[in-house]
């Protein structure tokens, strides 16, 4: 009678999930198996696969003079902008925490560019950082301060890009503020009583019990910026005054001087752009296997703190 | 977080935050040092969207000098974007994408999502590791196989390959879902299955309503992100511009249309004004379920 019970509710289960099965088989798992044979192969979409062993995988591995800039650029911002991002985001939620007056409204004002169309914050980034005559460069002359090229610049691109992060970093700092809400205020007390300074108390008290928040932000931001697209793309082409994002002319890419040509960006436009498909397969699957990595190595990592995660 | 605090998106709690309760009050210079700190955050998360504003009333040969005040006002150019772009059938695509993107969504995900939280079967676990597995996979790895498949259906050129797959599940969705139905009390789903509900009805008498604001929380993140999307767009509508959402027309606006700043910043304000109705609409809900993604399990 109870395992007949039982039976029926695992077939209602197996039910309930089927429409999500299928979409992994069609939209998941069929793909990835395709994506890793295209890659051993020469692919223009008009034409049938062309079986062509390594070549792809060769000349990604030491031929494609753009990759490795591509790579490069796009661990920085794994380096950069995600640390970045995270620790502005723990600032600007704690200092909700500090709030005693409007504590709604103000982080209802400091979570809304998160919202924004990401296509719309970064045309409004690459207006408010114009060189010659955005507003703020002209904030800075008014201080007697030479502001520099930012979108225009090869060496501040990347930087105007964290100031773009940092801008939209509401969607981490809600995270963190619920978790620095949940922290038992017993532990601070008791910390306190034994004498723990401000700086021990972080350290000691609030850092461990938002691991698991913490944890969740970077397995999510370092996945984000290796796929990082949009923001560079529309900003290089809307700061160069053209539009033709992956339109294959590889001066486009990543302009001024590739310092803003990512993985992912590289990856379109080799298959979109230059109709190659195996070798952006062969791209792909690097940056599949790259992405796995970094989940499991963070994961496994910090398994002990994050049993919520992991799930 | 006093009880002063106006509208707090979670429900109000108004326990004292962590680091502070029951400690002294806090003197008068700290209180002003903090409250200083927090206004001027305010005005730098703020101060991009008055840029804009002020750039997007501008005369066109105002918005092409130096940033200043505006010398006159034209907000005449709001409606100028409308006119000189096919901004409403942009919108309705947008409307059309994310919409539709939503609904398939709810249909397929809700039960699998309940499911997940509220059945134990064998093969949960794995099914619960595959879709977080595909939820953190980067689009671009499976773009090409994907793109074949829908330029063999005739699909490329226009927005169904972003809606279809709606139709079995959206990763993201299901599992942000089942952190929700999973703070449901358990004693509710056991108590209508003692009353003899068998799990569809138990799901839609007893989950749906409890779960309203998680559902609509899922839902709001999908809108958005359909609405915002970029990539999508870019990679199967960019060659018909009839079926171009908000989000990758204004893109072209710059570049290929050269449209001048002021038309520019005004059409990115248009673009930004339906998620942000939304969200005020919806804050609440929308702000536990940015919460519930990262924290509890």
């Amino acid at each position: 009678m109870a395992s007949a019970i039982r039976r029926r509710r695992t077939v209602t289960a197996y039910l309930f999930c089927t429409p999500a099965l299928l979409g992994m088989l069609v939209f998941f798992v069929f793909p990835l198996v395709m994506t890793v044979y295209y890659s051993f192969t020469s692919f223009d979409l008009s034409n049938a696969p062309r079986w062509n062993d390594f070549a792809n995988w060769k000349f990604l591995f030491g031929q494609d003079p753009l990759i490795g800039k591509a790579a490069l650029n796009t661990l920085w911002f794994v380096a950069i902008l995600v640390p970045v991002r995270i620790a502005g985001a723990m600032l600007v939620a704690w200092a909700l925490t500090r709030a005693r007056r409007a504590s709604g409204a103000l982080r209802t004002v400091y979570y809304l560019p998160a919202l924004v169309p990401p296509v719309a914050s970064t045309i409004a980034f690459v207006f408010l950082l114009n060189p010659a005559t955005g507003p703020v460069n002209r904030l800075l002359a008014a201080f007697g301060i030479h502001g520099p090229g930012w979108f225009t610049d090869p060496a501040w691109a990347k930087p105007a890009l964290v100031l773009l992060g940092l801008w939209v970093l509401g969607d981490i700092m809600v995270i963190f503020l619920a978790a620095l809400l949940d922290v038992p205020t017993e532990q601070y007390e008791a910390a306190e009583l034994d004498g723990a300074n401000g700086v021990q108390r972080f350290w000691y008290i609030t850092l461990p019990n938002m691991a698991p928040v913490l944890v969740f932000a970077l397995i999510t931001g370092i996945i984000a910026a290796l796929q990082y697209f949009t923001e560079p793309a529309v900003a290089s082409a809307t700061a160069m005054g053209k539009s033709s994002v992956g339109a294959g002319t590889s001066t486009l890419l990543g302009w001024p001087d590739e310092s803003t040509l990512t993985y992912g960006q590289l990856l379109y436009s080799k298959a979109f752009g230059a109709n190659l498909f195996g070798y952006a397969s062969a791209m792909a699957v690097v940056l599949f296997v790259v992405a796995g990595l970094a989940t499991a190595v963070l994961l496994r990592r910090f398994r002990s703190l994050t049993p919520e995660v992991a799930s | 977080m006093t009880a002063t605090a106006t509208r707090p998106a979670r429900p109000p709690r108004v326990r004292p935050t962590s680091s502070e309760q029951g400690r002294r009050r806090r003197s008068p210079v700290v209180f002003v040092a903090d409250h200083a700190l927090l206004v001027a955050l305010a005005v730098m998360f703020l101060a991009p969207f008055v840029f804009v504003l002020l750039t997007a009333v501008m005369s066109p040969q105002q918005a092409g000098t130096a940033f200043a005040w505006p010398t006159s006002w034209h907000w005449e150019n709001f409606a100028e974007v409308f006119h000189k772009l096919p901004m409403l059938k942009y919108f309705g695509n947008s409307f059309l994408y994310a919409g539709l993107a939503t609904a398939f969504m709810l249909v397929s995900s809700v039960p699998a999502a309940y499911a997940l939280a509220r059945i134990q079967f064998r093969g949960s676990r794995l099914i619960l590791l595959a879709i977080i597995g595909a939820m953190l996979l980067p689009p671009q790895v499976t773009s090409v196989p994907l793109y074949v498949m829908w330029s063999k259906a005739g699909l490329t050129g226009s927005l169904w390959p972003l809606i279809l797959p709606n139709l079995l599940g959206d990763a993201f969705s299901i599992f942000l879902l089942r952190q929700f139905f999973l703070t449901i009390p358990r004693e509710y789903t056991e108590a209508a299955r003692i009353d003899g509900c068998g799990e569809v009805r138990t799901l839609l008498r007893v989950v749906l309503p409890m779960a309203r604001p998680g559902i609509a929380a899922t839902s709001i993140f999908l809108f958005f992100a359909s609405w915002n999307d970029y990539y999508g767009p870019l990679l199967y509508t960019s060659e018909n511009e009839s079926a171009w959402p908000v989000s990758y027309a204004l893109a072209q606006f710059r570049g290929a249309r050269s449209v001048d700043w002021n038309l520019t910043m005004a059409a990115t304000l248009i673009a930004m004004v339906p998620v942000v109705v939304v969200f005020l609409a919806a804050q609440r809900s929308f702000v536990r379920g940015v919460t519930l993604t990262g924290v509890k399990g």
